[in-house]
């Protein structure tokens, strides 16, 4: 799948803006006044701003509202209602937080319990996708889930549980390339499925329909960035677990959490762009690619 | 409403010979130009004339070679557009309700007016049938020329989808495939029409025939078995030369 810009920033920013937001929400720290408003500034900035981005690869944002509609069937739908319903209870909770020195449990629970929603719904975009064997399995949910509360649990500042979420989700990355990289032939199609063609004899794509580029091509056969695929695999996860991991074994300051955040933020942005470079979908069977 | 409908009353799609397509892209070319010159947004082009010529396409033709275990490959022509499935996967992910099935016929369209281009529905499909235009931001599919097969201003003989009037092979094949005694049902049964990747789960209406078996080549001549064998040893400079490179 090609790796959208938008979409790789959209989903890394929320996922941590959102695991953020939930530790706030449940008063893990319980925060007030100052320090409540740049806790939450962030939140929302990453949330928010990763929501936003999510737009940039619309066609015609401008009707963006219609996506509150079909929650019945659709995981982007509820996302939608997820991701305001925890913005609109954490924004209560924040500004009695930051004016008025209360937190307000109610709100910021259901926040909390809506944040984390939001990230699931993000998850299963992908994981419903029969289309794409890699993403349609358990392993993608619980990634998402995992860096979205490491990040949280990073920025909000509770060093021990990050160190073992991030533990968590280095091992879980582990297993989810193990599993994934045999997730396509395990779903079962193949040219001579897509064909029909495949009882008669060997199938072989001969000629496409088109000589140039065209969308499906563009959008859902990446084959280009592969070939770095083992590299940037190390490179995500020595990143996004083993160095913030070593890091906060040896100092737990300020400096210390920041270079971590830092790190592991580049090393799940990494970890994302393999997550939709990596992935095939059965439509390159059609032209003979994956 | 992207939820999918328990039953339509008709099941519209098409029949495809896979034994009788030419490859000639016809279809290719008639399904653009109506479904430019008709329905929704047209099917843009961009850098047409230009070294880099991409543009939104309704149904492609692909071509592939099978080799079967014994005997020459075979080519066969592909022509590919939306299957119309039962359980349209590209359905249900809409955030919008632009994507929709119809309940009267089975018919998979998208309200363009409702689409927010979010390219969901296209990642769905296993079979690539829907593609974005690059102009007017919104998806495109096979609308079964929705806008011919009812339409009582054009003579009864074009109420078919275009690329179904244009074939000139005879290969494509319209009508309900939720009417056992209907003509393409029967062709179906007849030839054993098939589902692409079944293993999807997405219950297409559309059908393919596959290729009939090639035919062996009879003996015309009942005496040919009883003639002398061409004798297989070369004689004079050749049947040397033979010798002489053997030796060697």
């Amino acid at each position: 799948m090609h790796p959208a810009g938008s979409v790789i920033i959209f989903t890394v920013a929320s996922g941590i803006g959102f695991g953020l937001l939930a530790f706030l929400g449940l008063g893990l720290p319980a925060v007030q006044g100052w320090a409540a408003f740049w806790y939450f500034a962030v939140g929302f900035a990453l949330a928010v701003g990763g929501l936003v981005s999510s737009t940039f690869h619309l066609g015609n944002p401008q009707r963006a509202l219609k996506a509150f509609t079909q929650w019945r069937t659709s995981w982007l739908s509820r996302e939608g209602w997820f991701s305001v319903t925890a913005l609109i209870c954490l924004g209560i909770y924040a500004l009695f937080a930051v004016f008025f020195g209360r937190n307000l449990v109610v709100f910021g629970v259901l926040g909390a319990v809506f944040s984390l929603l939001t990230v699931f719904a993000t998850s299963m975009l992908y994981t419903q996708l029969k289309t794409v064997p890699r993403w349609n399995t358990w392993t993608t949910p619980v990634m998402f889930i995992l860096l979205s509360i490491a990040g949280g649990a990073l920025l909000a500042g509770h060093v021990w549980f990050a160190l073992i979420l991030m533990i968590a989700a280095g091992v879980m990355q582990v297993i989810t390339w193990v599993l994934g990289d045999k997730r396509f032939s395990q779903a079962g199609s193949n040219i001579g499925s897509a064909t029909g063609l495949g009882e008669r004899g060997d199938v072989r794509a001969f000629e496409p329909p088109h000589t140039g580029n065209n969308y499906l091509l563009k959008e859902m056969v990446h084959e280009v960035g592969r070939k770095h695929a083992m590299k940037l695999r190390v490179i995500a996860l020595v990143l996004m677990a083993v160095v913030p991991v070593l890091i906060l074994l040896v100092s737990q300051s300020v400096f210390a959490i920041a270079a971590a955040a830092i790190l592991h933020l580049i090393g799940v942005l990494a970890q994302r762009w393999l997550f939709f470079a990596e992935a095939e979908h059965v439509v390159g069977l059609y032209y003979g690619k994956r | 409403m992207t939820t999918l409908p328990a039953t339509t009353d008709k099941k519209l799609g098409l029949v495809i010979d896979l034994d009788t397509c030419v490859g000639c892209h016809a279809c290719v070319v008639s399904c653009k130009g109506w479904n430019t010159e008709n329905y929704g947004a047209p099917l843009s082009d961009q850098d047409a004339y230009g070294s880099d010529p991409t543009g939104t396409f309704l149904n492609r033709v692909h071509s592939y070679e099978v080799q079967p275990e014994t005997g020459p490959a075979q080519l066969i022509h592909f022509p590919k557009s939306c299957l119309h499935c039962e359980d349209a996967p590209c359905v249900t992910v809409c955030p919008t309700g632009a994507s929709y099935k119809r309940q009267e016929d089975g018919i998979v369209l998208v309200n363009e007016d409702a689409c927010i281009g979010c390219g969901l529905c296209a990642w769905a499909c296993p079979y690539g049938a829907r593609e974005m235009d690059a102009a007017a931001g919104v998806m495109k599919k096979c609308t079964l020329c929705v806008d011919r097969i009812y339409n009582e201003n054009l003579p009864e003989v074009d109420r078919v989808p275009s690329c179904v009037r244009t074939c000139p092979a005879g290969a494509r094949h319209f009508g309900d495939l939720g009417d056992e005694n209907s003509d393409v049902s029967k062709l179906v049964a007849a030839r054993g029409g098939m589902d692409l990747m079944p293993e999807q789960g997405t219950k297409p209406v559309n059908k393919y025939l596959p290729p009939r078996p090639k035919d062996v080549e009879p003996e015309m001549d009942v005496l040919a078995p009883y003639l002398q064998p061409v004798a297989k040893d070369q004689k004079g400079f050749l049947g040397w030369l033979d010798k002489a490179l053997e030796a060697i």
